[in-house]
């Protein structure tokens, strides 16, 4: 049975709507427009137990609000959803015990208190015998190193301090289903790395299933062998990250090492950079091979490189061609 | 209550206690409106019932100080906030947290008010007795009244809370509700006798405010601990309620349930 199971899952949301202007105010006191905005159009997906799924897609793609209905925050205007096997929106107990929701942009824990008291508010709340939560507790302490942490308050922490305080906090009652939602958002990379190699070791510790939301491809790149890339509330991919590249890069990057510098490159690719003794051509995916060969063949080549392009421009790739079919 | 429900109130209890340390001169200024109305009520039917000779309806100077003096402690015990506060939880997705975890919000808001509640007990006792050591008031209530009076202030309490919870979801439908929280609050100093006690008010009134939660809030457990009632009126103020707590509950859940499935838990 999947964890997670959306079928023709959306969401509309009605916003009210209208022109700038005092007239135009005042004639909304008698008549009110308003606009249906569909966050969400008809996404259908399974996530398998254990699993750990990116989902991707540019700002206001419908990432956030597919996380709230899978989470039980948002009622969807239609279609079905089970996550392990309950209706989110229910909130019952069983289901809210097995499930946490992190966003990196949002204070989950008592900001005026230090944070062990967020971490007793948890424990009471989630009902954990105190042997476990003490197991867990020092656990958490020693893998993200909160020691010094605990006793700070929680309004006086950094922002990289914070968030692995809310991970940990949101991860004490050992929770089968991550919805992670930018968890890493405005750290810089040291932090970043240990919230991720965090994320993996609880995925592998516990068996959980991760859905994580990041625009740091880095995150995507080192959590997820899976992608589902939304935009604009439709699902455009799904499937393996290996495969997302395949299927949407456009083009391949080889990087030649030469002999001696000076040499005129720009037959053999529309886009050419050099770099002293360091050429880097970009070459439509299809002529790789070709290219590549030809390179060795006419060339007095120290070394040579083929590599894929960034994920990020993959993805940007992806909503690009969205947009031109449209 | 489950023994988990006990580790979960004493547990919050005492961070909503801590919470509170942390703003000491705010609880103290709340404090200060909470005294400071009831007195100016007082000192204004003071003259009046010197004006009249000495008497306002069958209240005289010492039974006016004692009612405006226990009518403070039990706005105090009952008063409670969060109505005020559901505009900006709604607008910025401070329910996002609440909602996932696993116990409804109102005990939470519970516990903050108990909390506040016992911690300012240490100033406005005090202040209490002060008052009644400089304006002498009249009270020797019979002994079964003072142990009918402690149920009767909790069930205000809770008839109190479950109406102003229900009222501040309403945030959830409408963008600004401190209008609606206004007139709320103009509708319960008039029939909860914190403007005046209820029998000095017009038949009419009177008989809208025992129709109205409004009256078991406050002027129930007041006119209690002054000995205004007799065994059969007591028993009928704790019986409305009751009543009024199971109507109070009823609404509260049907209106959280409206409005958690209208949430659109605002934000990226």
């Amino acid at each position: 049975m999947p964890a997670i199971r959306c079928d023709a899952l959306s969401k509309t949301y009605r916003v009210p709507e209208r022109e700038p202007g005092l007239w135009n105010a005042a004639k909304s006191l008698i008549h009110r427009r308003t606009r249906d905005v569909e966050a969400v159009q008809s996404v259908s997906f399974e996530v398998a137990p254990g699993e750990v799924v990116g989902f991707l897609g540019p700002n206001g793609a419908g990432k956030t609000t597919t996380l709230k209905m899978l989470s039980g925050l948002l009622n969807p205007s239609s279609g079905q959803v089970r996550v392990l096997d309950h209706e989110p929106f229910r909130r019952e107990r069983g289901f809210l015990q097995q499930i946490t929701l992190v966003m990196g942009n949002r204070n989950q824990m008592v900001w005026d208190l230090p944070v062990a008291d967020s971490f007793a508010r948890n424990r009471a709340i989630y009902r954990l015998q105190r042997t476990d939560f003490n197991e867990t507790v020092a656990e958490l302490t020693e893998l993200l190193d909160l020691g010094e942490l605990m006793a700070k308050p929680v309004r006086n922490l950094s922002l990289g301090e914070r968030m692995k305080c809310e991970v940990a906090v949101a991860l004490l009652h050992r929770p089968q289903i991550l919805f992670l939602d930018e968890p890493t958002l405005g750290l810089d990379v040291t932090m970043q790395r240990r919230i991720r190699t965090f994320i993996a070791e609880y995925n592998q510790r516990v068996g959980a299933t991760v859905l994580l939301t990041s625009h740091y491809m880095a995150d995507v790149e080192a959590l997820c062998k899976r992608v589902i890339v939304i935009h604009q509330g439709q699902l455009l991919f799904d499937g393996a990250l290996v495969d997302l590249v395949q299927q949407f890069a456009p083009h391949k990057t080889i990087v030649v090492d030469l002999e001696r510098e000076g040499l005129d490159l720009s037959g053999y690719a529309d886009s050419v950079s050099v770099d002293g003794s360091r050429v880097t051509l970009l070459v439509p995916k299809s002529a790789a091979a070709q290219t590549t060969g030809r390179l060795l063949a006419e060339l007095p080549v120290v070394d040579l490189t083929v590599e894929e392009p960034p994920i990020e421009e993959v993805i940007e790739q992806v909503f690009s061609q969205q947009h031109t079919s449209k | 209550m489950s023994r988990g429900f006990g580790d979960i109130y004493l547990t919050l209890f005492g961070l909503e206690l801590s919470v509170m340390f942390q703003y000491r001169a705010a609880v103290v200024i709340w404090l200060l409106g909470l005294v400071l109305q009831p007195v100016v009520y007082m000192v204004v039917w003071l003259r009046v019932a010197e004006a009249k000779g000495g008497k306002v309806g069958d209240f005289d100077a010492g039974s006016i100080v004692a009612y405006f003096l226990v009518m403070m402690l039990v706005n105090h015990a009952t008063f409670t906030w969060h109505m005020f506060e559901m505009g900006w939880r709604v607008r910025s997705g401070f329910y996002n947290a609440i909602l996932v975890q696993p116990l409804h919000p109102w005990h939470r808001d519970v516990l903050a008010n108990v909390a506040y509640k016992v911690l300012a007990l240490g100033v406005i006792l005090p202040v209490a007795a002060l008052l009644a050591w400089y304006f002498e008031p009249t009270l020797q209530p019979p002994l079964w009244a003072v142990a009918a009076f402690v149920p009767a202030v909790i069930l205000a309490f809770f008839t109190r809370f479950l109406f102003e919870w229900a009222l501040g979801l309403l945030a959830f439908w409408i963008t600004d509700t401190s209008g609606l929280n206004n007139l709320y609050m103009a509708f319960i100093l008039i029939f909860s006798g914190r403007l005046a006690p209820l029998d000095l008010l017009p038949p009419i009134l009177q008989t809208i405010a025992a129709w109205s939660p409004f009256e078991w809030m406050v002027a129930f457990p007041v006119e209690l601990l002054l000995g205004r009632l007799t065994p059969e009126q007591t028993m009928h103020g704790l019986a409305m309620q009751v009543l009024w707590i199971a109507i109070g509950f009823a609404v509260m859940q049907l209106t959280w349930v409206r409005a958690s499935s209208r949430y659109s838990a605002v934000g990226a």
